[in-house]
């Protein structure tokens, strides 16, 4: 009886155990995902290099999305202001699409991409002469995932140093 | 290459005879008709000769076996084993003994035989009716050795084409993108190889990524899109010569190339500021024109084989749809109204049917739909896949399907695959490396 009691108390402790450990694990996706993504736009630094100290090159996108986020925006207004310090740097804006679309499509979308950020950096004052665009679709994905997350890193324009 | 087509004389020795035995090509697999390919037969002087030109044992064995492999891929017959057969290939071509080969159940028996003449292969094949104890068809070939492979294609297609009405496919080719390395990384080439995989040929090396090449359906030309000095334009290949020149000269990336049905036009898109347009330009007079005039992305043309119309497809809706206009731009109509975002719309050889990729709840779909928009069929359904190509008699599609990846992003692939119009008959087709973008070249011989 004392033995069956003891048996008992384990098996509670046990489940417990488990249910804690479930939720812990379960958590901690659904917070990496939200600290990482908003809607389907990727937030993260993961794989985001920068022109210079606090100068991103890269900005992202939601799906079939080129609308600028506030972030994006943010973004591209410290490039246009470290390309007027540097004025003799030009750039490629490099389009990109994730892999869940056509290719001719995608080809389109990351060149519809890279204009939307081209046009806020002119917007800002850097002369389109300046600036050249080119558009990879979903050929050169910076994550080779099949997930949610990893098609948010590939949906990007990210700005390069043409000279 | 092309020119070995000139040297090979087709010879028909006509009969009279009604098609007896039918092939219901709308019912596809489900009931393959049974068929028994006696090997060609060949004496041992031609044997021995054949074998010293083109390293091959038996040619005539060969030939039988390119034709059984696809007459059982067509999925409409069934090649009965050889094994069953009584009567030795050389007296069958002359005088088959119907009772055996109708208790093997052959209802269709092709025989023939290979000589070598002048330094010449030359075939005879003959397809007879097995229960109405008939022949058929006779035809007699005569072309280099080097062309035994297309021989057999041919020999297919006329047996094809004799029983079920319709030309084949079989002596055709594929041009695609042969692809390398990891998936952030991919080395892309264009590649050629006969419909059934044999014959494989790389056409560029690699150095610049290049994507959607596209037959010209009157000759051995090729328009694709190359990233060449880091310029995404539309590109024209010849596949004889090699010669490669950049198409028009346009102030952003063209891509989406295709060519009209009379190959004297191509048509594709620009984009420029964020926007894609579509323009087409004369081969002859170099003359551009401008097809839409749209702030949204509209691209994947692909005409009607009459020239007449043009279908596409366009995110003017706020998603991407198929739209259709005619040639010149005006009266632009959506078709696709399913659940859904549709692309790469490609008209049918027969102009009844448009084929698309359809995107839906996370799937992948490729399927046909009329020229109206109605009657749509989801013919297979994956992870991934895309950009459909119509075999020249508009029975078959290949396309190419992507697989995903494990939580590591490891174990992506990309290979073409086939699927008749019915949705049956779903094969790979077998290639040396990854393969993408398929387009299927019309029939070398007519």
């Amino acid at each position: 009886m004392i033995l069956s009691k003891i048996f008992k108390n384990t098996l509670i402790v046990l489940t417990a155990c488990l249910v804690l450990s479930a939720c812990a694990t379960k958590k901690e996706i659904a917070t990496d995902i939200k600290g990482s993504m908003q809607g389907d736009v990727y937030t993260g630094t993961d794989t985001v290099e920068y022109l210079a100290e606090g100068v991103p090159d890269r900005v992202f996108f939601a799906t079939n999305e080129s609308i600028l986020t506030t972030a994006s925006r943010e973004t591209l207004r410290a490039q246009a202001a470290w390309m007027r310090k540097n004025s003799s740097i030009n750039v490629v804006l490099e389009g990109h699409a994730d892999e869940r679309g056509t290719r001719e499509y995608n080809l389109a979308l990351g060149e519809r991409r890279a204009n939307a950020a081209k046009d806020y950096l002119m917007t800002y004052g850097i002369s389109s002469d300046r600036i050249s665009v080119i558009s990879y679709g979903k050929e050169r994905p910076v994550d080779s995932g099949s997930n949610p997350l990893s098609w948010s890193k590939n949906r990007r324009s990210v700005t390069v140093k043409a000279n | 290459m092309i020119k070995n087509i000139i040297t090979l004389f087709l010879i028909l020795i006509p009969i009279n005879s009604y098609a007896l035995i039918e092939v219901d090509i709308t019912r596809g697999n489900l009931d393959p008709l049974p068929v028994a390919v006696s090997p060609l037969s060949i004496d041992e002087k031609s044997r021995k000769s054949f074998e010293k030109i083109l390293k091959k044992k038996n040619i005539g064995e060969e030939i039988s076996s390119i034709v059984e492999n696809n007459l059982s891929t067509s999925g409409l017959f069934n090649p009965l084993s050889k094994d069953a057969f009584l009567q030795a290939p050389d007296i069958a071509n002359l005088k088959p003994r119907f009772e055996d080969w109708n208790l093997i159940k052959a209802q269709a028996l092709i025989t023939g035989k290979v000589n070598y003449v002048d330094d010449k292969l030359r075939v005879e094949f003959r397809l007879w009716d097995v229960l109405a104890a008939k022949e058929m068809m006779a035809l007699a070939f005569t072309t280099v050795p080097s062309n035994w492979r297309r021989v057999g294609h041919i020999i297919s297609d006329k047996v094809y084409e004799r029983l079920t009405g319709e030309k084949g496919y079989f002596d055709t080719r594929i041009i695609y993108v042969a692809e390398e390395g990891p998936k952030t990384q991919r080395i892309k080439k264009l590649a050629i190889m006969d419909q059934d995989g044999f014959n494989n040929k790389f056409l560029t090396l690699g150095n610049e990524l290049v994507l959607t090449p596209r037959f010209n359906p009157t000759s051995q030309m090729v328009t694709y899109l190359s990233y060449f000095k880091n310029l995404p334009r539309v590109y024209l290949l010849d596949i004889e010569t090699g010669t490669q020149e950049v198409v028009g000269d346009f102030p952003g990336m063209t891509f989406a190339p295709r060519f009209s049905p009379d190959g004297k036009k191509i048509i594709m898109s620009l984009a420029k500021d964020g926007k894609s347009d579509i323009y087409t330009m004369d081969l002859e007079n170099r003359i551009v024109e401008r097809i839409t005039n749209h702030p949204s992305i509209d691209t994947s043309p692909s005409y009607s084989p009459d020239g007449k119309y043009i279908t596409f497809n366009s995110d003017r809706s706020g998603y991407q749809q198929i739209y259709l206009m005619k040639s010149d731009g005006s009266d632009v109509k959506r078709i696709s109204f399913g659940n859904g975002l549709y692309g790469t719309p490609v008209w049918s050889p027969r102009g009844d049917l448009i084929a698309f990729t359809k995107l839906h709840k996370g799937k992948f779909y490729i399927g046909v739909m009329r020229t109206d928009g109605k009657g749509e069929r989801l013919l297979t359904e994956n992870y991934y896949q895309e950009a459909p190509s119509w075999s020249p008699n508009g029975r078959v599609l290949v396309f190419y399907r992507e697989t995903k990846t494990n939580d590591k992003g490891e174990g992506f692939s990309a290979k073409l695959w086939s699927i008749d119009l019915t949705g049956y008959n779903e094969r790979q087709i077998k290639t040396p490396t990854d393969a993408s973008d398929p387009s299927w070249s019309s029939l070398l011989s007519n």
